[in-house]
């Protein structure tokens, strides 16, 4: 650690020990380096410049880890991916200016999903921040609608605090990224530290203990309902609330369908789960939404794409909705039975005041859904060795495969597009913190640095980046920081030569005028991998495509495999924008 | 409809910004606002007037509350209160119509602030509609200028919130 300078002051008062405890100083750098490890953190994701210089000097002298990518971008979702997955706030760290503007789609990735960033940013000293000084950007003005908080640090000696709250803030109630913006004479300033221990914010008090009178209210139309259905979303995962589900849906034999990011909260492969709802979610999902009498919204945000028409969502409903934000309930839609507070705190609560129940009626009208319009693709002709060399690997496949070989332990971060959807379709979580995307935002170029932050949070998990060839190319740089790093991770890209979610539309509400969506130059992407030395690998037809996917397992290394897929394939089913959950398209297939 | 909120919150630069945001983020209009430091420096209060309905208003005061350099909200809009706007109004006035002028000044209990040669600067404090109703007189004589700071607005009687 940097030496402990003693002031003025600790001569004048010399004599006294505590004056001289009290009085020694450090510089603004060293204390938020302090900070960070006095708030627990062992890893920080960055990349350096002109106005962190005194941060990093602090950096280079203290033990906290720092992983260096390549892009900003990929430092913001690299903490992202690792609070995902490990439930602590993840940390990145940007210079001023351009630096801090590149972290904007990262912290509005982590904003929308609600997950737990602390963002630490230079900038110019506080002297010149008005001028148009070199690389001054208003970060803070900027990231005011992205983040849940974010401070201008004004004086060194406010640093331990803002960090302390900092922390609290992100990590508590409803959590969310927050942002420290310090200017370079604040890093270089002087004070004498003190970790706070405690934080006080009068107009901060997020509710964590549902209301009592709600909660029976909650019981008792639990109690009367017929076709009940839990519906989980990314909150459940945030609260640790799995347990709580499982016992809440098993002891009242309730179905349980989840959003993307709820995704794992309830085990995928359970009898009572009924995957994904919404746009793309199963048939058998939404048809439950539009049948059932009594809804449980626990930690979801009626998001558009879960809801699609609004007016004709959950028709025959009641809906119970808890939730820590207030702000989420009646947001969307009209909530008969609405509870404030953390969803693990409030389940534990109704699973222990409901009646045992059994709903075989309910249960087996969707079992027949579920026989009737399961998830599907042609097996036959990806299985078969006779298909030969011409054909090209379903997509499905390939996931389907994959969750085979890892036994669903793996975790999987992904890009945004079809290759997300199948994803979240043929990768049946069975934990919570498994899947690691970007539901709200739909940042592309989202998983690569997700599996780099997943990886270094978990570092004995197997990582699985399952990317687009269009998202891939919008991160791929973040292969020199799996390589610095050792990092194992197994990329899979899904190559369908487009922009495939997009081609789909246009396919399908466009009259197949593919506008800019073809992404056919490439690149060679087995060779750009061994350019980061990696390791690459191509998956060409179905009949070479388990053993290389069982080797690229088994490779000790981090590896990228090309998987060329189907070009026309589409994600099924699907809600057109705005229809309503009933009127999926695809349901027989194409 | 017209709803006035009374805002406590934190007298910290960029705080303006952010509630102002938060509006316009969350696409309601601000009729009007306006800010300054109540009893306590450390706190200041906003009066925001604000167009919208029942839902709306549920919403935005919701998504206020999450702001944390917010302290206090509280919907005065069907609260007996005082309610006050002080506009200062430049007024095309020569010697011919000076005396019609000071008329209708009178009998609204404004007042003239400045006198110049062919024109007058005009001061009224009153709710929304005794303002306008001064500025739509005056306009027959030509208004060259006008400012007007939005309602502020206190509830008559018992205090209604403490910061903290």
């Amino acid at each position: 650690m940097a030496a402990v300078r003693a002031t003025k002051q600790d001569i004048y008062h010399g004599g006294d020990a505590a004056i001289v405890e009290t009085q020694t100083t450090i510089t603004g750098a060293e204390a938020l380096i302090k900070s960070l490890q006095a708030e627990g953190v062992d890893v920080v994701f960055g990349y350096p410049g002109g106005a962190v210089l005194n941060i990093y000097d602090a950096l280079h002298q203290s033990s906290l880890r720092h992983i260096l990518t390549r892009h900003e971008q990929a430092a913001a979702h690299a903490a992202d991916a690792y609070a995902r997955v490990t439930g602590k706030p993840g940390v990145c760290i940007a210079t001023s200016g351009p630096g801090a503007t590149n972290l904007v789609t990262g912290l509005a990735t982590a904003y929308m999903d609600s997950v737990p960033v602390v963002a630490i940013t230079g900038q110019v000293a506080s002297f010149l921040i008005g001028k148009d000084a070199f690389q001054e950007a208003d970060i803070t003005g900027i990231t005011m609608p992205i983040t849940k908080h974010n401070y201008l640090v004004k004086d060194a000696k406010d640093l331990p605090g803002i960090i302390k709250e900092a922390f609290y803030v992100a990590s508590t109630g409803r959590p969310g990224p927050v942002l420290i913006d310090i200017p370079r004479d604040v890093a270089v300033g002087e004070l004498s530290y003190k970790h706070p221990e405690s934080v006080e914010l009068s107009t901060y008090k997020p509710t964590y203990v549902g209301h009592i009178k709600q909660i029976t209210s909650a019981v008792a139309a639990i109690d009367e309902a017929s076709k009940p259905l839990l519906y989980v979303g990314g909150g459940a995962v945030a609260a640790g609330a799995h347990a709580e589900i499982l016992e809440l849906a098993e002891k009242a034999d309730i179905p349980v369908t989840m959003t993307l990011m709820g995704l794992g909260a309830f085990p995928g492969e359970h009898q009572l789960s009924l995957g994904m709802l919404g746009m793309h979610g199963t048939a058998y999902a939404n048809y439950s939404v539009n049948h059932c009498d009594l809804l449980i919204a626990v930690g979801a945000r009626f998001d558009d794409r879960v809801t699609g028409d609004i007016q004709s969502f959950a028709p025959h409903a009641r809906v119970i909705h808890i939730d820590i934000d207030p702000a989420e309930i009646g947001k969307n839609i009209h909530v008969d039975i609405p509870i404030v507070g953390d969803a693990c705190n409030v389940l534990k609560e109704i699973v222990a005041k409901v009646a045992p129940k059994q709903h075989t009626h309910w249960v087996t009208k969707i079992k027949k859904w579920k026989q009737e319009h399961p998830l599907h693709y042609e097996i036959e002709e990806s299985n078969c060795q006779a298909a030969g060399t011409s054909q090209r690997v379903h997509p499905q496949a390939v996931i389907d495969a994959l969750y085979e070989l890892t036994k669903g332990d793996a975790v999987v971060a992904t890009d945004v597009g079809q290759h997300q959807m199948w994803a979240a379709h043929y990768y049946r979580f069975a934990q919570t913190r498994r899947f690691v995307t970007s539901g709200g935002l739909g940042t592309m170029g989202f998983g690569l640095p997700a599996a780099v932050g997943a990886q270094i949070g978990k570092p004995d998990a197997t990582v699985l980046c399952i990317a687009g060839d269009g998202s891939i190319q919008m991160n791929i740089q973040e292969l020199a920081t799996v390589v610095q790093e050792k990092l194992p991770v197994k990329v899979f890209i899904l190559n369908n030569q487009w922009l495939g979610m997009v081609r789909q539309w246009q396919e399908l509400f466009f009259e197949k005028r593919y506008s800019h969506t073809s992404l056919e130059s490439g690149p060679d992407f087995v060779k750009l991998a061994e350019a980061y030395g990696v390791k690459g690998m191509r998956i060409k037809n179905p009949s070479e495509m388990m053993a290389v996917l069982e080797a690229a397992l088994a490779h000790p290394g981090p590896v990228v495999v090309d998987c060329w897929v189907k070009q026309d394939e589409n994600v099924y089913p699907m809600v057109p924008a705005g229809k309503g959950l009933s009127e999926m398209l695809g349901l027989e297939g194409k | 409809m017209h709803h006035v909120l009374s805002v406590l919150v934190e007298n910290r630069s960029g705080v303006l910004s952010r509630v102002a945001g938060l509006f316009s983020r969350r696409g309601y209009s601000i009729d009007s606002i306006a800010v300054g430091p109540t009893e306590d420096p450390a706190v200041s209060r906003m009066v925001i007037v604000v167009q919208a309905d029942e839902d709306g208003l549920e919403q935005i005061t919701k998504q206020l509350h999450k702001l944390i350099d917010v302290l206090k909200i509280h919907d005065i809009t069907g609260e007996a209160r005082v309610e006050r706007e002080l506009a200062l109004i430049k007024v095309q006035a020569d010697a011919a119509n000076r005396g019609d002028i000071l008329q209708i000044v009178d009998i609204f209990r404004a007042k003239i602030v400045d006198v110049a040669e062919k024109s007058l600067i005009i001061e009224i404090t009153g709710d929304t509609d005794k303002v306008d109703a001064l500025i739509e007189l005056l306009r027959t004589f030509g208004i060259q200028e006008l400012v007007r700071t939005g309602r502020i607005a206190m509830v008559r009687g018992r205090r209604v919130e403490a910061a903290r």
